[in-house]
Parts: C-alpha cells; structure tokens; sequence
C-alpha cells in the first residue's frame, strides 16, 4: 500500500502511522451534552466502502493527513494535510 | 573555563568497499528554522543575506557551503553556517544532534535501494532533492548531492547503527556482484 503525501509525494506504507477515524478531528464543544462526547470516543461506523481516517507521516514529514480510503477495493482516493483543510 | 573538545559520531571514519565510499562529514553548525505564521516574508529577507531561500518540498539550495534543507512543513534545516539573525522564524542549535554520512560510487544509488523503500535513482530523484525517509527503520535526511552520491543524516544516537546497516548492505551489494548468474 502507498500513500500520496500531499508534501513529500508517494511514500510507502511503512513510513506511516495509523491513528483513526476521522472522528478525532470533530471534538464536541465545551458543554456539549455527554452522549455528543461518547460518540465522539467510543462509536465508530465500520463501512464496506469509502471511509476517512487519519494517518501520521512519522517517517517523514510528521504531518497528520486525513485519506479518504475505499475499505473493499483497497483504492486510494486522496490524502490532505489536516492543518492546511478547511474546518 | 575550560575549552572542552568536540568529538564526531564515528570519529571521521571511512570505509571503501566495491566501487562504493562512506564516510562521515562534518556538516559545521546545524541549525533548525521554523516559519512562524505570517513570519515568511521576513524569513526570506534574512536567507537572502547568505544567498538562500526556503527550500521547496523535498528539496536543498545550497551556496558557498551553506545549505538550506526542506525538513517539513515550513520547516528546513539550516547546515554548514552560524545562523545570521533571522527574523520570522524559531532557530534552534541542532548540531549535536546529528550524524552525516556520505555514499558515494557508482553502486551507491544499489546500496541504498536495499534499505530505503523510496526510487532514488537518477531520473526519479535529481541532484538538488532532500527527503525525509527511512534508512530501514531509522529515520533519515537523505540528501542527493551529485550524481554518484548521497548524504545521509541520522539522528546522532543511531550513528553507528546506521554505520552497520550500510556497511553490512555494501558488502552484500559488493559481493552481489562477484556473483556469476
């Protein structure tokens, strides 16, 4: 598996970490009821399809980029910096 | 006070085997630059004093000796001078930091495709490009600095592993070659 780091190019797989869903970036606000905050720790939709989840480039450029994956074919579809996207 | 003497990684060893030559270098002072935001045009200002410029992704400029290295986002290393007074951007002294090694030979570009997982030849991979990858499992700066050679820049801890994996991985490559098919 390679991924296409948007700075340094294609890389292979082994110079990435996985972290996890996309989820981690969309943290409730402060006061938000606890059931916005379980969802935000603990459930996780598990597709056959397309999914987005976040990848650490540690053997790199130590961005964090959120790639947008297909769970069935294995196809990449793309891959951003999480600190350039656009909230 | 006294004057206190600095010791490189490896001691300036060398080793030449089958057609390929690592060494260590001494790189001189090494200094990390990270762009503040907003801080850019600033930044470019104080490089241009010594005739650089932040360097594009994955590549290094270089000018009398000096070297500005992509490192990241927004972030190179400056190598091979004392920083000037910059402004726009955090420096900080990693000198000690780190260990360089040089490739260089024909068969270098072979050594390296054995412990690397990324196309360094020619065509793929310029003289001019820096790359932040690994050297098996260790992490690496790895500089193309002619057409038969390379820099390597590992972490000054893993010094002499990295002295081993290349020096093992040349022996192989070298004897490799002996080998009639």
């Amino acid at each position: 598996m390679r991924l296409t780091c948007p700075l340094c190019g294609e890389r292979d797989r082994r110079e990435f970490y996985y972290y996890g869903a996309e989820d981690y970036l969309h943290r409730p606000a402060e006061g938000a009821p606890l059931a916005e905050w379980d969802n935000y720790l603990h459930l996780r939709d598990n597709p056959a399809g397309v999914t987005k989840d976040l990848w650490y480039h540690e053997a790199g450029c130590s961005q964090w980029l959120l790639v947008t994956r297909n769970t069935v074919t294995h196809e990449i579809l793309g891959a951003e910096l999480v600190a350039e996207r656009k909230a | 006070m006294p004057e206190l003497i600095a010791k490189s990684a490896l001691e300036g060893r060398s080793l030449a085997l089958g057609g390929v030559t690592l060494a260590e270098v001494d790189t001189g002072p090494i200094t990390s630059i990270a762009v503040f935001p907003g801080g850019a045009k600033a930044l470019a200002k104080g490089l241009k004093t010594l005739g650089l410029s932040m360097p594009a992704p994955n590549s290094f400029t270089e000018k009398k000796g000096a070297r500005s290295v992509w490192t990241g986002r927004d972030q190179a290393f400056l190598i091979g001078v004392a920083p000037p007074a910059l402004e726009g951007a955090a420096l900080t002294d990693q000198s000690d930091g780190w260990a360089a090694l040089a490739l260089s030979g024909l068969g270098a570009v072979d050594v390296l495709a054995r412990l690397v997982p990324l196309d360094l030849r020619l065509t793929a991979c310029p003289v001019g490009t820096a790359v932040r990858t690994q050297v098996n499992h260790m992490n690496a700066i790895i500089l193309r600095t002619g057409d038969y050679a390379f820099e390597i820049m590992v972490f000054r801890s893993m010094a002499r592993t990295a002295w081993h994996e290349l020096e093992t991985t040349m022996a192989m490559v070298a004897a490799r070659a002996g080998v009639k098919i």
